[in-house]
């Protein structure tokens, strides 16, 4: 269900309008409540809560510790220092709030920020005591829908009308033709009478050579498409499955660049490069549990309704519970659609190309980086491998394996630089036992 | 001439008006066919409107679309971890270092694991590690995945908790506690420090039990002569390696003598080095491994073996015990005798005869001798069976004192020759429990049959001698709902703590100044141990008893293990049914061995049939009353005349594949679990048809396939004399064939070179290779009527050949000697037959990756070819399977599939299941139907070696580059390496003058190649 998004100026521009008008706004409303807070900076409060809250703490939702949005209204401001600075302190000396804080949290001790001054805890509480930002509202998927179907009608027109002309055209040309014609016969000009000739297609029959010639290049042509049809069967380039989890490698590699052998660990050191056990997923998602969205990147095709609920099914795979955070050690493991399939006779390692040789992975994978759903980008078929191995020079730099072997090769050969084929890459032996 | 008869159908038609005569003229069926009945729901089936027409159609479309679905690639799931162990990598193979014990056998062994899963047995390389895998420790891993286990606790044949065991088993105890009836744990040797400790717990729980110890196969005698000598139950130990003349009566020092594992050694001390290599002498009434691969070897009767024992004894010690003279050999066992006290403190002899007079005369010779290879001190602990208190149980079994049985890795009802006493007795036995990895025979009768786990399943510690202290650890989670044997008696013992916590304990306290994670990753512990010196027991009167041994009539009879199947403990095992015996070759059996002479005696005969299979005569076997019928016979080269030999292990038919349920229980004759019995052979109808890989026994004085000399030879002439290179004619000039080509040869003097070198002194014939070879390549298994038919896919073999003369030098001589035709024709058929006492030699042959490779040539796909790295590659995806390969292929090591082995049910092993399948190598492919295979040379090995240095980013250091039968090879004899790295052990080996290559005049310049056998005659 791929929906082209394609938006008209003026949903546009009404956006564009909405955000200015909110954002106006807000930044007036942070203003007035700036002092409430104390003497507080927001922006340089974000700063520093991003870089030693942000791990632990979200505004709006209980991660690791509680939500600390207003949390300046509920407690006193000292008593807010001395815990920041120190809770575990706090807590020793009896304090009967901090106690209470401490074991409505899991009694989990919150790390101790002496470095932290007075003058920045104001600024983390004048952040946090920030009113709720009203979310630029996305162009949902509808709306995408309905301008793709505005663009199209437009070009159906503009072909529609161009028809129109063309047989007009044809028609005129036809009534001029005809009136012509009798005009001259009006004028008693003697249009010359055609022969009757035989028609074409006997002729066509009657001349052997050019049947001849004919249905070779018809043979010709069918054989080429038949080879074509049969090499292609067993060849999934561009299979791009539905998965269980709509993941996307956009928004992962691509928008939040996270590098592939994070969680592609494996292909550095195995042949397989592996798919990644959801514990590496939970690296990062016990701490995002929504789709925010960047605000550089629209991402039209899906909601962030959808985004959100396919975290969600991660949970459900991995047994974790959101809301108290926490694993329930229900785990249903995901079956992933397999997109590269090799045939069990072809050894394929994928060390050998990612550590040994550096060869980037998108260099067979693709543009994974903008791919919303993946693909396989490759044929995976030998003559495709063979083709790399006869061009790609090996990578010797500062491999002491390599070091002897390319100095005596490469003499031998009379080259520079040896091929992966030159090195043996084309032997039977290597990629099938 | 036609006939007017009339012929009449019944009865009723003689009546011209019955009814039913018009009736059945009308209709051919008196009753209505049943038709809408049959279809079932006549109403419906009236007011549907689908037509016959309509449904063809149908048919013919889903049949069509199916089809073209089909072109289709299926689609693949693939389910990551949930949660990824830290130390699994898919893909990355683990290694852990374990203990293999098993009451038979034992080792030091690495682990191979793939994704969890453990695939492969290596050699413990460490260097206090000693203990060699053999083939059955290779193929122990196969066992793992056996579908037959018992899979869940059973009390009384039904399915039942571990709870409900327990809670039987505490019942019973209790009551026998409170009767004052007997509890007796039967258990088989298990060496384990910690496990002493929980029996021991155990019985002072239970003040009215006690523990016997039962070996399936006994070393009962030896046993209670060391015990006379030194006051324990053990063995000695030996290192052959520091002997130079080995004498040994009747023991198979290269088999399962005495729990085997000596071939490490004994090879060490075989390879010539500075003109020197120790001597060994064998008497023995089998072929044995050490019979064939001694220098000289004395057939002699059990009865005479004891005189030559006695006599060696008087000569040793100056001792007079008055041996009886032994004929035509006396004089070769005076020689052996007097080599051997000439050798002193360097000579050294062991005995297998099970005698205790005999054994204690072991002992008194060796110390005597004060014989360094013989090491009573670090004693071996890994056999205790007691045959006394096992008859003795089975005695108060029946008398009805035993209350609780409680059985742990012995199977008395196929491995007692008394069994029916067994089966009365355990009758009378209130509880009787049963800790077996299947439902075997004990299993089956025993009242609660629990599921032991397999040990790459366990925990536990096993010492192997004294000072020699070895863990085993699990290498994957349990596959059944099983418990091992000690957490039981922990249960048992209200003992709440885990094994594995008691074990920590037991191990910490033994390997002191390690820590307990050492120990782990070691898998192996060594400390010193105080020498023994023993006391003194009255050897002449053991001497004197033996000389008085007489040959009391009929044939003696000799039970011995084979290499493949041991105790039979893995009988289920499909790689080690298929395994060939490494002197008779043949697979899937057992068999009566006789001399040639008493088969002609009994008419007892071997033939070859039209396909070439081997069949034999089938025998009745009596020994004491008990008869065992259906005996086949081999003809055995060597066997000495007036013995016979069977081996253990096979016949097992509880627990077991239709399949695996081959051979004659052999533990039938095994009276008093004494080895040596006197039996009555008498011929019975019919023939067994064997499945025997090698039909050619000689080598028909072809010097040239196993090149061998004499030491003497060796040391004092030119290697040109006795390692000659074949000479062929260029331009009518006699040329050495190594420097005369067919082809250019290519340049190999850049990367790496890979060369195979098989010393044939240090190779014992032991198969553990074969083994190796069968799990790293996922080697088929075909079954016996295939590998009948020679369509066996081992890529390894060994060739096992024998002399039709006193020795193979005799055979050259007399094929060089043989003029004009009909007298060649007369002496090559005579040297078809082996002598009566031949020399033997083995060979394993594999691909032998010829530069010059006949197969590459013929291949009309080209799906054969050459590496540059020495290797002859096998592309099976394209190969036709036209089989001109294999037939151009000078050495015959080619295999073909001639049908699909895996998931195929016509071939119901270890592929055909979802668990067998496990063990399968993921490196490496399962070939399909109508492709041509061969040894590789383990290329995925080599490749991954390469690829390893070359993520490291470092040169490759000598030795690290494998295969799996140079890995498996414990005895040295094969080494494997890149010989364009000069310095590495290949590139010295490949220059020694005893190299030579296999069929060096046909110029096919093979990357394998061999030692020149040397023998010490």
């Amino acid at each position: 269900m791929k929906k082209v998004g394609n938006h008209n100026s003026f949903s546009k521009k009404l956006i564009f309008s909405l955000a200015m008008v909110l954002s106006l706004s807000l930044s007036s409303l942070a203003q007035d409540a700036a002092p409430a807070a104390g003497a507080g900076d927001p922006a340089k409060g974000k700063a520093i809560f991003n870089t030693n809250c942000a791990a632990c703490h979200k505004l709006d939702a209980k991660a690791t510790g509680p939500a600390l949005r207003g949390v300046a209204d509920k407690y006193d401001k000292e008593w807010l220092y001395k815990w920041i600075k120190n809770s575990a302190e706090l807590i020793k000396s009896g304090d009967a709030e901090a106690i209470k804080v401490f074991e409505a949290n899991g009694k989990v001790p919150m790390t101790a920020f002496p470095q932290l001054s007075n003058e920045d805890i104001d600024n983390i509480l004048a952040y946090t005591s920030a009113p709720i930002e009203q979310p630029a509202p996305t162009p949902t998927a509808a709306a995408g829908a309905t301008a793709a179907q505005e663009g199209g009608v437009s070009n159906n027109l503009i072909l529609g009308v161009l028809a129109v002309v063309l047989t007009m055209l044809i028609a005129m040309l036809f009534f001029v033709k005809n009136i012509l014609g009798k005009i001259a016969s009006a004028n008693g000009v003697a249009l010359p009478v055609k022969e009757k000739s035989l028609p074409i297609w006997k002729a066509f029959a009657k001349n052997q050579f050019l049947v001849l010639v004919s249905s070779i290049m018809m043979i010709l042509i069918g054989m080429y498409f038949i080879y074509g049809y049969l090499m292609q069967i067993g060849v999934d380039q561009n299979y791009e499955p539905i998965q269980p989890i709509h993941y996307s490698h956009k928004i992962h590699a691509g928008d939040n660049k996270i590098e592939c052998k994070y969680c592609h660990s494996s292909a550095r050191v195995s042949k397989n490069a592996g798919i990644p056990s959801l514990n590496v997923c939970m690296n990062c998602h016990k701490n995002i549990s929504e789709f925010q969205g960047d605000k550089d990147s629209t991402y039209v095709e899906y909601s962030k309704e959808f985004y959100t609920a396919e975290i969600q099914k991660l949970y459900d795979a991995v047994g974790w519970d959101k809301n108290t955070m926490s694993y329930t050690g229900k785990v249903k493991p995901v079956k992933w659609v397999r997109i590269h399939n090799l045939p069990d006779f072809a050894y394929f390692n994928h060390s050998q190309h990612v550590t040994v040789a550096g060869v980037e992975c998108q260099t067979c994978h693709g543009p994974v980086e903008t791919m919303e759903v993946m693909r396989q980008h490759s044929p995976l078929t030998m003559g495709w491998c063979v083709n790399c191995h006869r061009e790609t020079n090996v990578k010797v730099e500062g491999n002491a394996y390599y070091a002897k072997i390319h100095d005596e090769l490469s003499k031998k050969y009379g080259v520079d630089k040896l091929t992966a084929a030159q090195m043996g890459g084309l032997e039977c032996g290597k990629c099938h036992y | 001439m036609a006939s007017n008869k009339k012929y009449w159908k019944s009865v009723e038609e003689l009546d011209q008006n019955s009814s039913i005569v018009e009736t059945l003229r009308n209709n051919e069926f008196v009753e209505e066919i049943p038709t809408d009945e049959f279809l079932g729901d006549a109403a419906t089936l009236s007011a549907t409107s689908t037509t016959r027409r309509d449904f063809l159609k149908y048919v013919g479309f889903s049949t069509a679309a199916a089809s073209l679905a089909a072109c289709e690639g299926p689609v693949v799931k693939s389910i990551p971890y949930v949660v990824q162990p830290e130390e699994i990598i898919p893909g990355v193979a683990d290694y852990y270092a374990t203990t293999m014990m098993d009451g038979f056998d034992f080792a030091n062994i690495l682990v191979k694991t793939r994704e969890g899963r453990p695939i492969k047995v290596e050699n413990n390389n460490l260097p206090n590690a000693k203990f060699g895998a053999n083939a059955r420790v290779h193929a122990s891993v196969l066992s793992l995945y056996d579908s037959m286990r018992l899979k869940q606790p059973k009390i009384s044949g039904k399915d039942a908790s571990w709870a409900d065991v327990n809670a039987s088993v505490a019942k019973s105890l209790a009551e026998a506690k409170a009767k004052g009836g007997q509890v007796v744990l039967l258990t088989n040797t298990m060496a384990s420090p910690s496990t002493d400790r929980l029996i021991a717990d155990f019985i002072a729980k239970n003040p009215t039990a006690k523990h016997v110890v039962y070996d399936a196969v006994s070393s009962s005698t030896a046993l209670d002569a060391f015990q006379m000598v030194y006051g324990e139950r053990a063995l000695a130990d030996y290192d052959f390696a520091k002997a130079d003349v080995i004498v040994s009566v009747g023991a198979d020092i290269l088999g399962d003598w005495q729990g085997g594992g000596y071939d490490a050694g004994y090879s060490k001390g075989r390879v010539p080095k500075n003109g020197k290599m120790s001597k060994h002498i064998q008497i023995e009434a089998n072929m044995s491994l050490a019979g064939a691969n001694a220098d000289k070897r004395i057939p002699l009767t059990v009865t005479e073996q004891k005189q030559a024992l006695v006599k060696i004894y008087s000569i040793v010690t100056g001792a007079s015990a008055g041996a009886a003279n032994l004929g035509k050999y006396d004089e070769a066992v005076t020689k052996a005798a007097q080599q051997l006290k000439a050798a002193g403190g360097k000579g050294v002899l062991v005995s297998g005869l099970d005698d205790v007079n005999a054994q204690l005369l072991v002992l008194a010779i060796n110390k005597a001798l004060s014989s360094e290879a013989f090491n009573p001190s670090a004693a071996r602990l890994i056999r205790k069976g007691d045959s006394k208190a096992v008859a003795q149980l089975v005695a108060d079994m029946k008398a009805g004192s035993v209350h609780t049985l409680i059985m742990n890795g012995v199977n008395p009802m196929y491995t007692l020759a008394n069994s029916y006493d067994f089966a009365e007795g355990l009758k009378k036995v209130k509880t009787s429990v049963v800790f077996s990895l299947r439902e075997d025979e004990t299993a089956v009768k025993a009242t609660i049959a629990a599921p032991a786990p397999h040990y790459l399943e366990s925990w536990g510690d096993v010492m192997i001698t004294k000072g020699h202290y070895a863990i085993m650890q699990p290498t994957i989670r349990p596959l059944f709902d099983t418990k091992q044997f000690q957490e039981a008696l922990m249960a048992w013992t209200g003992n709440t703590a885990s094994y594995y916590d008691f074990l920590k304990a037991v191990g910490s306290s033994i390997a002191t100044g390690t820590t307990w994670n050492k120990l782990v990753h070691d898998g192996v512990y060594t400390s010193e141990v105080a020498p023994v010196t023993g006391g003194a027991a009255d050897f002449a009167t053991a001497a004197s008893t033996l000389a008085k041994a007489k040959n009391e009539g009929g044939l003696e009879l000799v039970l011995y293990t084979k290499t493949g199947m041991g105790d039979g403990q893995q009988a289920n095992n499909p790689w080690l049914q298929e395994f060939p015996d490494p002197i008779t070759r043949a697979s899937w059996d057992n068999y009566v061995t006789v001399s040639k002479k008493d088969a002609e005696r009994l008419g007892l005969e071997n033939f070859n049939v039209a396909n070439g299979g081997l069949n034999g005569s089938y025998t009745t076997i009596e020994v004491a009353g008990t008869k065992l019928e259906n005996v086949p016979v081999i003809i055995q080269p060597g066997q000495a005349v007036g013995t016979i030999g069977l081996a253990l292990g096979y016949g097992r038919k509880e627990g077991m594949k239709e399949e695996m349920q081959v051979g004659v229980n052999a533990y039938k004759l095994y009276a008093n679990q004494v080895a040596n019995q006197v039996a009555k052979v008498t011929k019975t109808a019919g023939d067994h048809e064997f499945a025997c890989v090698q039909l050619q026994k000689t080598l028909m004085g072809r010097g040239d396939i196993i090149k061998e000399t004499t030491l003497e030879i060796f040391n004092t002439k030119d290697a040109a004399e006795w390692n000659i290179v074949p000479m062929v004619s260029l331009d009518h000039k006699a040329t050495p064939a190594t420097e005369v080509d067919l082809w250019d040869s290519f340049d190999r003097s850049i990367g790496h070179h890979f060369n195979l070198s098989i010393d044939l002194n240090a190779c014992t014939g032991c198969g553990a290779c074969v083994i190796a070879c069968h799990a790293e390549n996922n080697v088929p298994v075909v079954g016996k009527s295939e590998v009948r038919r020679s369509r066996d896919m081992h890529w390894l073999r060994i060739d096992r050949y024998y002399s039709s003369e006193e020795t193979f030098d005799k055979d050259v001589v007399l094929k060089n000697t043989a003029k004009g035709l009909t007298n060649s024709i007369t002496t090559l058929t005579g040297m078809e037959d082996p002598s009566e006492n031949p020399q033997v030699a083995f060979q394993p042959v594999m691909c032998q990756h010829c530069n010059h490779a006949p197969c590459e040539t013929v291949c009309p796909v080209a799906a054969t070819s050459h590496g540059r790295q020495g290797q002859n590659q096998m592309a099976y995806n394209r190969c036709v399977g036209t089989r001109y390969c294999a037939n151009n292929c000078p050495y015959k090591v080619r295999r073909f599939n001639w049908f699909l082995y895996s998931k195929n049910s016509e071939f119901d092993y270890h592929m055909n299941d979802d668990l067998g399948r496990m063990v399968l190598n993921p490196d490496v492919n399962v070939r399909s139907r109508g492709v041509m295979e061969k040894c590789s040379m383990c290329i995925q090995m080599t490749q991954s070696t390469i690829l390893k240095a070359k993520r490291e980013g470092r040169e490759i250091k000598d030795g690290e580059f494998q295969t799996a039968c140079s890995a498996a090879c414990t005895s040295g004899a094969m080494v494997f390496g890149d010989v364009n790295d000069k310095e590495g052990q290949v590139a010295k080996l490949a220059e020694d003058e005893r190299m030579y290559h296999l069929l060096e005049h046909i110029g096919t310049k093979p990357n394998v190649f061999y030692h020149v056998k040397v023998r010490n005659t």
